[in-house]
């Protein structure tokens, strides 16, 4: 491992580094809205198997805030590809 | 409770949203292909409807994935929901890793494209939605 190592150029070092942080970065954003989408699902549920008469407004409600939630999500995605080597 | 389907169908909101933020979609469109060619060529023009088609695929798959699973139960609803997020992003990464591989990405117009039609397509939208009992979903007069 270390041979590997010492045998890189800095160069190919600094690209080999980039790729590992856009892919480290891409997976941390990720976890937010993983977490935001589970909340926002998991209270949509609870209304619904409350007021299941009011399931479409609740279902209304819970595409947009995982839509607006995963919006997150792509930032870190788009950060990602600009980052990617 | 569980293993029932939650709603009878009706309800079935989430299909229209998307199909009306998909029909904005085109509208925006023409706006986001023309900086794009203008900016950065081919490969810009190419990258922004790359995005465009991402958003609208994204919104009209994530509508598919609750509409069939709230038909299927509660349990069936969360998992699809928290697996379709995490697949939709797989398939969204895949796709653009297959294109910046063939070289013809321009990432630029492609992030700015991605990232404003999502968020403003939704905003837009926002105002066009009914939070009501009486019409969930879009608004009748909308």
């Amino acid at each position: 491992m270390l041979n590997v190592l010492a045998q890189t150029g800095p160069g190919e070092m600094l690209e080999g580094l980039k790729a590992i942080g856009a892919g480290l970065g891409y997976g941390l954003a990720a976890i937010g809205p993983g977490v935001g989408i589970g909340t926002v699902v998991g209270n949509a549920i609870s209304a619904m198997a409350r007021q299941p008469e009011s399931a479409g407004m609740v279902r209304t409600t819970m595409f947009l805030g995982i839509a607006f939630t995963e919006a997150l999500a792509l930032i870190g995605f788009v950060v990602f590809i600009l980052l990617l080597p | 409770m569980n293993g029932v389907p939650i709603v009878d169908d009706p309800t079935a909101t989430e299909g229209a949203i998307a199909r009306d933020l998909t029909r904005r979609a085109t509208w925006v469109a023409p706006v986001f292909l023309l900086a794009g060619v203008l900016g950065w060529g081919i490969d810009g023009l190419l990258s922004s409807a790359l995005a465009l088609v991402l958003v609208a695929v994204n919104f009209r798959l994530g509508a598919a994935i609750i509409s069939r699973a709230a038909q299927i139960s509660i349990n069936a609803l969360y998992g699809a929901v928290l697996g379709g997020y995490v697949a939709r992003l797989a398939l969204m990464t895949a796709v653009v890793l297959t294109v910046k591989a063939i070289g013809l990405l321009a990432t630029v117009p492609f992030a700015i494209t991605l990232l404003v039609t999502h968020l403003g397509l939704l905003a837009w939208e926002s105002r066009h939605v009914a939070m009501t009992l009486a019409a969930p979903g879009l608004k009748p007069t909308k």
